[in-house]
């Protein structure tokens, strides 16, 4: 036991010495290299475009004044100042709502498909056909279905999230090793008791990547969801502000989406490490 | 009186054969073999011989297309709890720690929790795992897995344990230490054991009967009863002899199968 043992206890020793250099650099030094490209980008747009009448794009303070201006108003005082949180507000309960319902339908949807063959021989080549077809491309019939307004832009939303459900939930549960079939039937477990004891947690990783990729692709497709006409949210202002050439207006509601999506996303990896913790690939 | 006459596990003329490919190939032709509740059996032959296929039809994850496989005298349908099997891949779960992994066939088999609570901690003792409890599989190494793979089987009060090559994966240290706790385990519990193996001197040390067996078809040659007393001395001259004894005998299969 004890020689088994070693091999962890080894990696849990530290080295007792404490300077400076030892403790903060190697923490310092992954933020250090994340910051330095996006700094350099961030000089390169700045020099190309800062006292340049004509240039159609702002330098990035008059960026960061708009950012300031949606967000607390005070500097414009214009139809935009002090917006934000309501089109923030919109475009989040449509991102997660149509995220919600791709999950309500995929989820099931996916597990039958994966284990149930007829299931799958009736529903699975008209989704793989209808699969390839980009959510733009169902802009318009969106918006014969459902109206010019937000539910076309739930619709799409729900469209953008439910194939990388779907398909990752097919794959997690046709590809559990037929080896833990095998030991839950030896050890008493059979028949449908088998879904829930091991199908379900051993596909749970993949489901999971799909729910990862599902409400990334949701941001993603906010603001082609929200061209159906809405008066609200982020893809709202930025169609908006480029008929009107705010252009300032554009790259802040770029980055205001870039950064909630950027946070969502760590959110829903949060509660993956910690649901995954057993397996190598999460945990 | 019934334990006394009717063997535990028995095989009476079992042929399997798979079709692949529209081809059908023969994997064990009229194997016979009788196992007593209690004794420790070997299976030993090169590959292709139908020893997992034995072991396998014994677990009732394939059904024989000859013969009768009997428990107790009942014929074998399918898996169940009496026939635990120990394989050399582990299958834990591995989204299971080691305590529920234990745990799954008490569960399963509808015990209350402190039920199985008591059993695990039993069976984590046996097995030496205390400290380990509520590790995951990936954290383990290959002995530390066996050891709860076969745990789990006896946590589910398994009357037959079947092992395919539970020790083939694993470092020559590791794998004459679990040698000897299997040993120590089975004396102490009067479990029956079936054991496919493809190395020797792990059969001689392990068995009371050896059953040798040689490919194309898969079938059973012969039987030897290992009289050694145990424990077991690996370097004394009645091991060796019995050592040279099978391994002429597995040899001349190969020979016959070259030839």
């Amino acid at each position: 036991m004890t020689t088994l043992a070693s091999d962890t206890e080894d990696e849990t020793a530290s080295a007792p010495e404490t300077s400076w250099a030892t403790t903060w650099w190697p923490r310092l030094r992954p933020l250090l290299l994340a910051v330095t490209f996006p700094a350099a980008l961030l000089a390169i747009w700045h020099f190309s475009t800062v006292g340049r009448p004509g240039s159609l794009i702002p330098p990035p303070y008059d960026v960061w004044l708009e950012l300031q201006d949606l967000a607390v108003g005070g500097i414009n005082d214009d139809a935009y100042s002090r917006t934000l949180h309501i089109h923030l507000l919109a475009s989040i309960s449509r991102v997660y709502g149509g995220f919600a319902l791709a999950l309500i339908v995929a989820l099931p949807l996916g597990m039958l498909i994966g284990r149930v063959p007829l299931v799958r021989q009736v529903v699975d080549p008209t989704l793989q056909i209808l699969r390839p077809v980009p959510v733009t491309a169902w802009l318009p019939l969106a918006m014969i279905m459902f109206g010019l307004g937000p539910r076309s832009a739930f619709f799409l939303v729900f469209l953008g999230a439910f194939y990388p459900i779907l398909v990752n939930t097919i794959f997690g549960v046709r590809s559990v090793e037929p080896r833990l079939f095998e030991a839950a039937a030896m050890l008493g477990c059979s028949g449908s008791a088998q879904f829930f004891r091991v199908v379900l947690p051993a596909a749970l990783p993949s489901i999971f990547t799909g729910m990862r990729l599902g409400l990334g692709f949701a941001w993603v497709v906010i603001v082609v969801g929200e061209m159906t006409g809405v008066q609200t949210g982020l893809g709202a202002i930025i169609m908006e502000a480029r008929q009107l050439s705010r252009t300032e207006i554009v790259i802040s509601g770029m980055i205001v989406i870039g950064t909630v999506g950027f946070l969502s996303d760590q959110l829903v990896m949060l509660i993956g490490r910690r649901l995954l913790a057993w397996s190598p690939s999460h945990g | 009186m019934a334990e006394a006459t009717i063997p535990i596990l028995e095989m009476k003329n079992v042929g399997k054969t798979y079709s692949q490919n529209g081809r059908s190939i023969e994997a064990l032709r009229g194997a016979n073999l009788s196992v007593k509740k209690g004794e420790f059996i070997c299976l030993i032959g090169a590959s292709g011989c139908g020893k997992s296929t034995l072991l396998r039809m014994a677990a009732g994850f394939e059904a024989a297309t000859h013969g009768d496989n009997l428990m107790w005298g009942v014929p074998i349908t399918g898996p169940g709890p009496s026939r635990g099997m120990v394989f050399q891949d582990y299958g834990l779960f591995p989204w299971l720690n080691v305590r529920d992994n234990i745990g799954f066939g008490p569960k399963s088999r509808g015990r209350t929790k402190a039920e199985t609570r008591e059993t695990v901690d039993h069976f984590i003792d046996l097995v030496g795992l205390q400290r380990f409890a509520d590790v995951h599989p990936h954290q383990l190494s290959g002995g530390m897995k066996q050891r709860v793979a076969i745990a789990r089987v006896l946590a589910n009060d398994a009357e037959v344990v079947l092992m395919d090559e539970p020790f083939g994966a694993l470092d020559a240290m590791t794998r004459e230490r679990l040698q000897d706790e299997l040993v120590e385990i089975w004396s102490r519990t009067g479990l029956t054991v079936l054991f496919v193996t493809h190395a020797i001197e792990e059969a001689i040390f392990l068995a009371d009967r050896v059953v040798v067996m040689s490919p194309g078809p898969g079938r059973i040659d012969n039987e030897y009863s290992i009289d050694l007393q145990r424990p077991r001395d690996i370097s004394s001259p009645e091991f060796n002899e019995w050592r040279r004894m099978l391994s002429s005998q597995l040899h001349s299969h190969h020979a016959r199968k070259a030839g």
